[in-house]
């Protein structure tokens, strides 16, 4: 079969898209990751807008439901002096009946210049892509369990900052693994980086064994699974998960895979504490971990501003 | 109607034959394989000059879309699409809406498929009313009107007993019962578990789904004495299986879909909804066995699971577009394709897709069963006349079929497909001639 190009990038290698973090090259992580370090201190003026985006219309069709990822995106959108209109699709257009493309289509119609698209289904944000007028440009802000590229890059970010190589690094990621579109995008990320050791820790029916094949040691043992880690990124246990087929309780989950302090001990004495938001105190993560020192789970917000407007321009800046 | 068809090579994979001859029909039968005398006089002459004379394929495996989903496909258009690649006969599953689970919807459907007259058309009825998996439904009502057979199609049938007792009832009358293997439970991805799935976070369908199926439908054999065809079979543990169990004396045979042959998950790519196929598409240890299975028999028949889908069911994200491609005008090709790679010859290519899939069918189809699928003096004269050399490119516009998915489409692959038909008869009338061959 023919492998068609990547869609996310133009002939030249450039990104006119942000579908998913696999296959980007190093270096196109690395720009985004330095144009977003650029892009913080214009987070702490006082005028915080640059023009880059000026004249232009960014869509946040979010086809699911996420408060917090759109407005991180509407802010890093207006910032670089976008007009933004967010559409909640979830509960208009396609409950009356309409096709994803035509939605896409009427959207296109009113001169969009970028969608930034939310929905349940792994792979949407291609089918858009694909779809859309060639000088529409579109950002993943999550599709179905496939990938988070945003998270994934703010996460990098993060990490960049607090440990400054990826190359001698030990990363554990703790939870919902299967379920985990940040999970994907961050291994993604880690492996294209340079990590050498990237742990994916949980219960089989939430981290099943065919994740080695992405290049990860399993971990049943939490333990096991943070012990010596520079990093531990926590991922949110979803409410539907918590009892069930996949785990009889939270307070089963919490008692064998939550992080608490004495788990913590086991790490790196540097070691930073990661979550993507919103945090289940008491479920995946003990407040006083949460909260503690070795906590960056707030700067990981502030930073994920400065990524979400790198991304942005990076590609509005490129042409099909 | 008299018909001759000249300086053809007549490859008859059931006999044996392959030679250069001549092929007199009349009557909608054949009259003379080898020299024909002088005073037969042909209304219409064919010349097969550098063409392939072989029996008209039988497809075990074609949705029809009729009755219920009219605007995927329509019986004259998937009729035509048969004709037009070479099937003569074509076995439809019931998962029609309504399902084929009354005695006058398939006399309707074979009632109109034979004033179409473009292909000969074997029902399966359904297994149980509705395929809800409850009630049985009036199987040798059925069988009168037409049935040659009766099945879940994709709706396997979550109560064991209710199982045990088709197949029980089933086998008091001897009809095969035609099931899938697949557990309703572990079935319920939308791609095959593994790296790919796992990659793009699609759920995944494992093995195991269809190994625990075969299991039970085994086991349910071995107890009521039923005779089952499975289709479908998508495994290289699935194979295992059937191979385990024909060795058994089980009464057992199998197909294989185009698809599963020819394809493997990788090329789902970036999420193309055409590569969305049930059974799953599995990986390529999957694929060589099930080529390595159709090759030396373990599996019965090649078919083409043809299922024309509608354009809006198809432009949708991965997981919700809607399973099937088109496939009876690429079943010739495909099949010629694997004989090419798997360096069989080409009488034992046609076989899976002409005189193997009659032997399947059995006594279902009464004395066509002694001459379908071959090329024999007295027999019916359903022929393909076919151009193995020659090379065509599948696009929406060649197809007659209303279905314009396919994952062999030359826009995705960049390849062109062996094998054009230049002609198809069927009961002695040319139901298809190409264009290019009309002179």
């Amino acid at each position: 079969m023919l492998m068609r190009r990547n869609p996310q990038l133009n002939a030249n290698g450039e990104l006119i898209h942000l579908l998913s973090i696999e296959g980007l090259p190093r270096a196109v992580i690395h720009q985004i990751l330095d144009t977003a370090g650029t892009f913080l201190s214009v987070n702490d003026r006082e005028v915080k807008k640059v023009p880059l985006l000026r004249g232009k219309s960014v869509f946040n069709l979010f086809f699911e439901n996420s408060t917090r990822t759109r407005t991180t995106f509407e802010i890093a959108a207006k910032r670089l002096s976008a007009d933004v209109i967010n559409l909640d699709i979830a509960r208009s257009s396609t409950a009356k009946g309409e096709s994803l493309l035509d939605t896409i289509a009427n959207l296109s119609a009113m001169h969009a210049d970028m969608f930034v698209v939310r929905h349940s289904e792994s792979g949407a944000p291609y089918l858009i892509a694909q779809h859309c007028a060639p000088h529409v440009h579109v950002v993943n802000a999550g599709d179905g369990r496939h990938a988070h590229p945003t998270q994934g890059l703010l996460d990098m970010y993060t990490i960049r900052h607090f440990k400054k190589d990826f190359t001698n690094l030990t990363v554990a990621i703790v939870g919902d693994i299967v379920h985990s579109r940040v999970a994907r995008s961050d291994i993604h990320a880690l492996s294209i980086l340079g990590v050498p050791e990237i742990r994916a820790v949980g219960p089989k029916t939430l981290v099943p064994g065919d994740l080695r094949e992405m290049g990860v040691r399993v971990c049943h043992d939490m333990r096991e699974g943070v012990r010596d880690a520079d990093v531990i990124i926590m991922l949110r246990l979803q409410n539907e998960r918590m009892s069930g087929a996949m785990l009889p309780s939270a307070g089963e989950f919490f008692k064998h895979y939550g992080l608490t302090e004495d788990k913590l001990a086991l790490a790196k004495p540097d070691c930073i504490v990661m979550h993507p938001g919103p945090i289940n105190r008491g479920v995946e993560i003990d407040s006083s971990v949460a909260d503690g020192s070795h906590s960056v789970i707030l700067p990981q917000v502030t930073f994920g501003i400065a990524v979400r407007m790198a991304v942005m321009s990076i590609i509005a800046g490129n042409e099909a | 109607m008299k018909i001759l068809i000249q300086n053809g090579r007549v490859i008859d994979p059931a006999s044996g034959r392959d030679e250069r001859a001549d092929l007199a029909i009349a009557n909608g039968r054949i009259v003379t394989i080898g020299s024909v005398s002088a005073d037969f006089e042909a209304d219409r002459t064919i010349d097969a000059q550098g063409l392939v004379v072989a029996p008209g394929l039988v497809d075990l495996a074609a949705r029809l879309r009729e009755p219920g989903h009219e605007h995927e496909g329509m019986l004259e258009s998937e009729l035509n699409a048969a004709a037009a690649g070479g099937v003569t006969s074509l076995v439809c599953p019931p998962d029609t809406d309504p399902a084929l689970d009354e005695p006058g919807l398939v006399e309707m459907l074979k009632f109109r498929a034979r004033k179409l007259s473009l292909c000969r058309l074997f029902p399966l009825g359904a297994l149980t009313r509705g395929l809800a998996g409850e009630a049985l439904t009036e199987m040798a009502e059925l069988t009168e009107a037409g049935c040659v057979g009766f099945s879940q199609a994709d709706s396997p049938i979550t109560d064991t007993l209710v199982l045990q007792r088709a197949l029980q009832y089933a086998s008091t009358y001897g009809y095969t019962v035609w099931l899938r293997p697949q557990d309703p439970w572990l079935g319920k991805g939308v791609a095959a578990s593994g790296a790919v799935a796992t990659r793009l976070g699609l759920s995944g369908v494992p093995v195991s789904a269809e190994t625990i199926a075969l299991h039970t439908i085994f086991e349910l054999m071995r107890v009521t004495g039923a005779r089952v065809h499975l289709c479908r079979l998508s495994s290289a543990t699935g194979v295992k299986l059937l191979r385990a169990a024909k060795a058994e004396g089980l009464k057992v045979t199998a197909d294989v879909s185009i698809n599963s042959l020819h394809l493997t998950d990788v090329d789902i790519g970036f999420f193309n909804p055409a590569m969305r196929i049930t059974p799953p598409l599995r990986q390529q240890a999957d694929r060589d066995a099930l080529r390595a299975g159709l090759a030396d028999g373990t599996i019965d028949a090649l078919v083409s699971d043809h299922t024309p889908v509608d354009e809006d069911m198809k432009n949708l994200p991965f997981g919700e577009a809607e399973p099937g491609a088109t496939g009876l005008e690429l079943l010739l090709s495909l099949a010629l394709k694997w004989g090419e790679q798997q360096g069989l010859g080409l009488a034992a290519a046609l076989a899976r897709v002409t005189s193997e899939p009659v032997r399947v069918l059995g006594d279902a189809v009464g004395s066509l069963s002694s001459s379908a699928g071959r090329l024999v003096e007295g027999g019916v004269a359903d022929v393909c006349v076919f151009d193995p050399e020659a090379q065509w490119s599948v696009t929406p516009e060649v197809l007659c079929s209303q279905g314009k998915h396919t994952p062999f489409a030359f826009e995705a692959t960049g390849m062109a497909l062996p094998g054009r038909v230049h002609a198809t008869l069927v009961a002695g009338t040319v139901a298809f001639q190409a264009q290019h061959a009309q002179r």
